[in-house]
């Protein structure tokens, strides 16, 4: 059914956005931001709230993918990245992206019981989901060209790059080898995009390049002008 | 006549096994027997927390893996000498006193602990290490560590977190080291002056010990006497003995004395007629609000300014805080910065009772004793020098702010603390 | 049951202070006084949030037999 393919678009986008506010949320936390109405409770609350409806909608994303029979995606192939036969290294990058955010979770959750040390390494994971999350949607999603999903990547884009610069700024205040490293991370990794993008996803053929399943290939092309 | 007991021969030159041997006989065999003797002994660590040594033990052999026993020879306080001088004039009888509790407690390795600015100290360590039969025979492990220096890298914790092979700062107090030390093993940590005790013990048994001292605090104990005093220096005296008495022994007072320091920079003040009063025990110095500590004595001399003095100090233990604990960190820096404001005279005497209050607000509030420490120092230096402290802030500096120090600030290599 | 700081975990984030203010108030500095009196069931809920909200699990709660003094 169709409503499955159009769900796990918008949900995989509607994730996207939460989890890039729940990453500045996060990051205003650590920099202890507050106000009279928003004492840091209340902030690191919603840190944690908004997190959860993060994973709802990611939960909706992976199981409307995998209900949807326009794709062949089994729920193996949503969790376990790499195995599958649709676009599998960029489906793979969402199943990836998918793992590390549940590592998070679950230490999240026994948080007292692992230990602060352990439970910080791994939240830094989210710093590598998230770009996993973006190169995963602009390699698997159908909306790529589309003039609004556009406009989320480069709101959410803009919005992880200037609060991580933020929390590396306040992070490492004396390492300068930290911080250098951290934004040599961050241009590197939106130069890789920007370099990519015109002859990857956003040049035509993509969808037999990046791995559709070849009986898919007559019938998205109606399915997606149908959609836009 | 029963003193000295601990520092019998000690004269400028490191003794030989064999004349500690003439002098002591030699260390009879000890088994767990030991820790009953040093229980019945009473024997209370003299690093400076007065820990019941026995307790330390029952905890270490309560442990699964094998122990591991460090000598304590770090002696962080500036005013104290007592454990370099045991270590470099009497090492065998430190080592006795390891060796014997290592047996007890069975563990099967012994790490003798110096501050890294003393190589001579270390050098006489690992020599007498090589004569001692039970080490070159290869039943027992020992070495000598190098620490860096610094106030609080000689505390219990923050000895181990070093010889674990991280920063000589403290840890949190659980998992005790005595549950969890070097390499997660049980950890004896002992001051070198108690290893002393232990060994005398271990020959003559804990009757012996009680005779002197009094029935809380039994024994004899090392005391660093210095400032205005004839003949400053290292002492064995009784416990209970009178402050008064032990200046005596030291030739007396050089000039005028203006307050007495007891218990190093962790310690507190006495005025003149306190210090008259005070007996060297723990119960003999708690009406002054002060322990023994280390084993310190400082006669301040009337023509140093107290002011002055207070506030090096304070500034010094400000430096010297680990840097780990939030309330230790800043208020120790607020009230060194407070009292120099007051030495200055800038703002007159507002600020005192704000340095009283910041006392009261570290105390208990950092991981290890540190803020605690200062906060007694500084606090009976509001109490004992009330007049200058408040002449000071409306006049400003005074004449006797240029004397000579007395009480040393040493400064540490690049201090691993920070 | 009553509430314990580990100092040196502690980096005076003060979520602590802002959700059980009957127990935890914030130093100048920003670091927590703690009343270490036993906490009663009817706090007990609000001291648990604020031992889980603690963004570097420096407070805890311990029962009151595990108190014993802390060894230097």
């Amino acid at each position: 059914m169709k409503t499955y393919w159009y769900l796990t678009r918008a949900s995989g986008a509607v994730a996207l956005i939460l989890l890039t506010v729940t990453i500045v949320i996060g990051i205003a936390s650590a920099g202890r931001v507050q106000s009279r109405r928003w004492p840091r409770f209340a902030v690191d609350a919603q840190h944690r709230s908004t997190s959860l409806l993060a994973f709802v909608f990611l939960a909706v994303h992976i199981a409307t993918a995998v209900l949807d029979s326009f794709a062949p995606i089994s729920l193996p192939d949503a969790l376990i990245p790499f195995i599958g036969a649709y676009r599998p290294l960029w489906l793979g990058l969402g199943a990836t992206a998918f793992d590390l955010l549940l590592a998070v979770a679950v230490t999240s959750l026994i948080r007292e019981r692992l230990g602060q040390r352990t439970w910080r390494v791994v939240h830094w994971l989210v710093y590598a989901a998230w770009p996993v999350a973006v190169v995963h949607g602009l390699g698997t999603g159908s909306d790529v060209k589309q003039g609004w999903m556009t406009i989320v990547y480069l709101g959410c884009g803009a919005a992880v790059l200037a609060a991580t610069l933020v929390r590396i700024a306040v992070g490492w205040p004396q390492d300068k080898a930290w911080r250098l490293g951290g934004i040599g991370a961050l241009a590197g990794f939106a130069l890789a995009v920007a370099l990519w993008l015109p002859s990857g996803p956003l040049a035509p053929g993509w969808a037999r390049r990046s791995g559709t399943p070849s009986q898919l290939l007559h019938s998205s092309t109606p399915a997606r002008r149908r959609g836009s | 006549m029963t003193l000295p007991r601990v520092l019998v021969g000690a004269d400028g030159t490191p003794m030989t096994l064999d004349r500690h041997r003439d002098q002591h006989g030699d260390l009879p065999p000890s088994g767990s027997r030991l820790v009953d003797e040093i229980a019945a002994a009473g024997l209370r660590g003299r690093g400076g927390a007065a820990f019941p040594l026995s307790r330390k033990l029952d905890a270490v052999r309560r442990g699964r893996r094998t122990p591991v026993v460090v000598v304590n020879g770090c002696e962080g306080e500036p005013m104290s000498s007592k454990d370099r001088l045991l270590l470099s004039a009497l090492p065998h009888l430190v080592l006795d006193g390891a060796i014997a509790v290592a047996r007890a407690i069975g563990a099967d390795e012994v790490i003798v602990a110096v501050d890294e600015l003393n190589p001579r100290t270390q050098d006489t360590v690992a020599w007498a290490l090589t004569q001692r039969p039970e080490i070159r025979r290869g039943r027992l492990r020992a070495d000598v560590a190098a620490i860096p220096g610094g106030y609080v890298s000689g505390q219990e914790s923050a000895l181990v977190q070093w010889l674990n092979q991280g920063p000589a700062k403290p840890t949190p107090p659980t998992p005790r080291v005595t549950e969890r030390g070097i390499s997660r093993r049980p950890t004896l940590v002992s001051n070198a002056e108690t290893l002393a005790h232990v060994a005398l013990i271990a020959r003559h048994g804990a009757q012996w010990f009680r005779e002197v001292g009094t029935h809380e605090d039994p024994g004899s104990t090392l005391v660093t006497l210095s400032g205005a005093v004839e003949r400053p220096g290292v002492y064995e005296v009784s416990h209970g003995a009178t402050v008064s008495s032990l200046v005596t022994a030291a030739g007396g007072l050089t000039e005028r004395s203006r307050a007495f320091l007891v218990g190093g920079y962790s310690g507190a003040w006495l005025d003149m007629s306190q210090a008259r009063q005070a007996r060297l025990s723990r119960a003999g110095l708690a009406p002054f609000s002060t322990r023994l500590g280390a084993g310190i004595v400082v006669a301040l001399p009337e023509r140093s300014c107290p002011v002055a003095e207070a506030t090096r100090v304070a500034g010094w233990l400000a430096d010297h805080s680990s840097g780990q604990c939030g309330p230790c960190v800043n208020g120790l820096t607020a009230i060194a910065d407070a009292l120099a404001g007051v030495r200055r005279g800038d703002g007159g005497p507002a600020g005192l009772p704000w340095i009283a209050r910041w006392c009261q607000q570290v105390t208990g509030r950092g991981a290890c004793a540190h803020p605690d420490g200062a906060a007694g120092f500084v606090s009976s230096a509001l109490r004992v020098f009330a007049d200058e402290l408040t002449d000071h802030a409306q006049h400003g500096p005074c004449d006797a702010c240029h004397a000579p120090p007395v009480l040393a600030i040493p400064p540490t290599l690049a201090t691993a603390a920070h | 049951m009553r509430l314990v700081v580990d100092p040196i975990a502690c980096d005076g984030h003060g979520q602590c202070a802002e959700l059980l203010p009957e127990r935890v108030t914030l130093d100048e500095w920003g670091y927590p006084m703690i009343d270490d009196t036993e906490i009663p069931a009817a706090l007990e809920p609000l001291a648990r949030r604020a031992v889980r909200a603690c963004p570097t699990l420096a407070i805890r709660l311990r029962a009151a037999q595990d108190n014993e003094r802390r060894g230097r």
